[in-house]
């Protein structure tokens, strides 16, 4: 298939996406989570909305960077404190334990496994992706604080791999979240996983490490494209 | 003079949170060497400070939220407030800081106030494993307390003092003159029961990394996160300084402090890497056992 | 082995028996007998473990094969009961009262190939995947690449080659190619 006709069928995809988006409804809310109105204890009669009383369904904004020296040296700071979210997606996830053992030891330059998204910078998408893993991964991915950095690690990540023609995994992870670093092959060895977080460093360094503010920038078109496949979006738009 | 004084009790302070922080890194590096690794650098606790202050992206839950942190970094700063660190022969000493007569009350007051003001702040965060976590460590922090408060209580009867300062004063003049030494008992009580105070493994299950994630941290990142991270850091080498001064005759200089308090924060660490995690119950059966029967057996010959 | 197959051909007109190996045979009844013969194996002759369910598709013959295959621990015999039932209106009696665990099974069957199962807890519950809107992508007419080229955004540029020519024609590029491409992938 060529470029251009590949781009025609894309732009048909969002046309029908939006449609989709658009008439998806409330098809896939679970009864605890609709709106509805409650009985308080003291009589008075309330109105819940659990899925948008408990997450904020804000917009995310662009936050600019500081200004000069400040923002160099917190760029620094952020690139010898990486903090990976403990989050396997796929197969690859088993390439990621062998970096704490004495052989591979990520310690060494400042990466160390998180366990929440709230205290996490970066975020590994280990290989395929399942529809139902990227609902997932979108709610901890945009609950992790900005500036924040993605890791797509295998080549399912980079067009779908072996899984290309799979009807349950995703062929392409930058129309759903956006991606600093791409660490291709099949599976790729823990080295290579040091090689991509020396990559990040590098990127981070240098301030070209904006994702999270791109992803802000054009929250629309990653919407849409998530909402394509996500059918039963149960959830708040943006949830933090 | 009180000017003079706070700047030194600031200074002080600073000191206190950079040794904290190196710690904290040395004990991480002991940790790798254990398993065969290089480990983190030195600095790192630093880097992951400036990192957290550096988040551009911050979420709250309600007041309580923000109180949390703060609260128990209040713990850590009133604890250091109040405890004489170094003992140079004069009361208003400018390392005594603010300590005066009764303060060893207070300082058993402060051990808690951090602890209440993160479940209080974790509460609020929303966060099951937070409640969980939370719910750990007040259960665990009263099985502490109870040994802890009696060895406390039999120091204070033999001293006939609640002045850390005068517990300091009087075991100047030679090892001999130690708690250690003159009140086995009270002593034996405190070393072990720093192991809870301390928080490391096998007591660690109020942070239980990996369990329940990172226990009432769970929803807090960014500044938050740096603040606790201060926090944790001056809270250990205060308890640290606590135990110094009261069990093993305080210190007389910052040179003298560094190695006591390294190796009193190691005790907890070594017996960390060698034990592995108590569940809740096992850990509070344990406290209620071996320090406790101690405690009472200090209490009892302090007061016959 | 014999005696039970024997027994089970008598009683539930039980055609097409393979006897795989010694321990392992089917056998295949009508739709209607299916969960009546599995029963009687289960309470009087002693195939007390239910070790799977499945189904194959044979869409030319427009029909769906079930299989409940269970297992005797006394005898360590294992027994494959097969049928067939209709693949455009696919409705089979649910087994869901023998064993908790066909349960999942017959859920995963309504997800992969839209058998229904009436009366069996929880049948319309997802089971893999969530808001599944196309038609079952067990079904043999499902395209699974069509579906994907579809829904997921393929990147341009992906090429296959076959090995030996390629490799055949990076190696030796004035020969004429001799090495044959499979006809699998077009």
């Amino acid at each position: 298939m060529s470029e251009k006709d590949m781009n025609s069928k894309v732009n048909e995809m969002l046309a029908r996406s939006e449609a989709n988006v658009k008439n998806s409804g409330k098809k896939f809310v679970r009864p605890e989570d609709e709106e509805r109105e409650v009985v308080a204890p003291d009589g008075s009669i309330i109105k819940v909305n659990p899925i948008y009383d408990y997450f904020s369904g804000a917009r995310p904004e662009e936050e600019k960077p500081r200004n000069g020296i400040v923002e160099k040296f917190l760029n620094w700071a952020r690139a010898e404190s990486i903090w990976v979210l403990g989050f396997g997606t796929g197969c690859g996830s088993i390439e990621i334990p062998p970096l704490v053992t004495p052989r591979f030891d990520m310690f060494r330059f400042g990466v160390q496994m998180r366990p929440t998204p709230r205290q996490s910078n970066a975020f590994i998408i280990s290989g395929y992706l399942s529809v139902k893993t990227l609902k997932r991964v979108i709610r901890t991915y945009e609950q992790m604080p900005s500036p924040k950095y993605v890791l797509a690690l295998g080549s399912c990540t980079i067009n779908g791999g072996m899984y290309y023609d799979s009807y349950s995994t995703i062929n392409r992870l930058d129309h759903y979240i956006p991606v600093d670093v791409y660490i291709a092959g099949c599976m790729p060895r823990p080295e290579a996983l040091l090689a991509g977080f020396a990559k990040l460093k590098e990127l981070i360094k240098a301030g070209k490490a904006e994702k999270a503010n791109e992803y802000a920038r054009n929250f629309d078109w990653y919407k849409a494209n998530q909402k394509k496949i996500v059918k039963d979006w149960n959830m708040p738009d943006y949830n933090w | 003079m009180t000017i003079a004084k706070l700047g030194y009790t600031l200074l002080g302070l600073f000191i206190v949170w950079n040794w904290g922080f190196l710690m904290g890194a040395t004990f991480r590096k002991i940790g790798a060497r254990l398993a065969g690794r290089y480990g983190i650098p030195f600095y790192q606790p630093w880097i992951n400070f400036f990192k957290n202050i550096g988040v551009r992206t911050t979420i709250t839950h309600g007041v309580m939220y923000y109180l949390g942190p703060v609260f128990r970094l209040t713990g850590g700063i009133g604890l250091f407030f109040f405890m004489p660190m170094v003992f140079t022969g004069d009361p208003n000493g400018h390392w005594t800081n603010f300590s005066f007569e009764g303060d060893l009350i207070l300082i058993l007051y402060f051990q808690l106030f951090g602890m209440l003001g993160m479940a209080l702040g974790a509460g609020e965060g929303g966060h099951p494993y937070s409640a969980m976590g939370i719910a750990r460590g007040l259960a665990q922090h009263a099985a502490v307390e109870l040994p802890l408060t009696l060895a406390f209580l039999s120091i204070a009867i033999q001293y006939d003092t609640f002045s850390v300062y005068k517990i300091v004063e009087a075991q100047q003049g030679g090892f001999q003159n130690w708690v250690l030494f003159t009140n086995p008992f009270a002593s034996a009580a405190i070393i072990l029961a720093m192991l809870g105070a301390m928080g490391h493994s096998p007591f660690n299950l109020v942070k239980a990394p990996n369990e329940i994630l990172i226990g009432p941290a769970t929803e807090y990142e960014g500044t938050y996160l740096g603040f606790m991270q201060s926090a944790g850091s001056i809270l250990h080498v205060m308890e640290a300084v606590l135990f110094m001064n009261l069990v093993f005759g305080g210190a007389t200089s910052w040179a003298e402090l560094i190695v006591k308090t390294f190796l009193i924060y190691f005790w907890s660490v070594f017996v960390g890497m060698v034990f592995p995690r108590f569940k809740i119950e096992q850990s509070i059966t344990w406290f209620f056992k071996v320090p406790l029967v101690l405690g009472v057996l200090a209490i009892i010959v302090f007061s016959f | 082995m014999n005696e039970i197959l024997d027994k089970i051909k008598q009683k539930y007109n039980a055609e097409d028996v393979t006897i795989q190996r010694e321990r392992l045979a089917f056998v295949t009844v009508s739709k209607n007998l299916a969960i009546d013969a599995v029963t009687w194996l289960r309470d009087y002759e002693g195939f007390s473990h239910f070790v799977m369910m499945s189904c194959v598709d044979w869409m030319e013959d427009g029909k769906f094969q079930l299989l409940y295959l269970l297992h005797n621990p006394e005898t360590k015999i294992d027994l494959g009961v097969k049928t067939y039932i209709d693949r455009e209106n696919s409705v089979m009696e649910s087994a869901h009262h023998l064993w908790k665990q066909v349960w999942t099974y017959q859920r995963e069957l309504r997800e992969a190939f839209g058998i229904d199962f009436p009366g069996s807890p929880r049948i319309e519950e997802n089971f893999v995947l969530e808001g599944w809107e196309d038609i079952p992508h067990m079904r043999r007419e499902f395209n699974t690449k069509e579906y994907s080229e579809n829904t997921y955004f393929p990147r341009p540029g992906r090429e296959t080659y076959d090995p030996a020519t390629y490799m055949q024609q990076k190696l030796y590029p004035n020969q004429p190619v001799t090495a044959k491409r499979k006809d699998n992938d077009k």
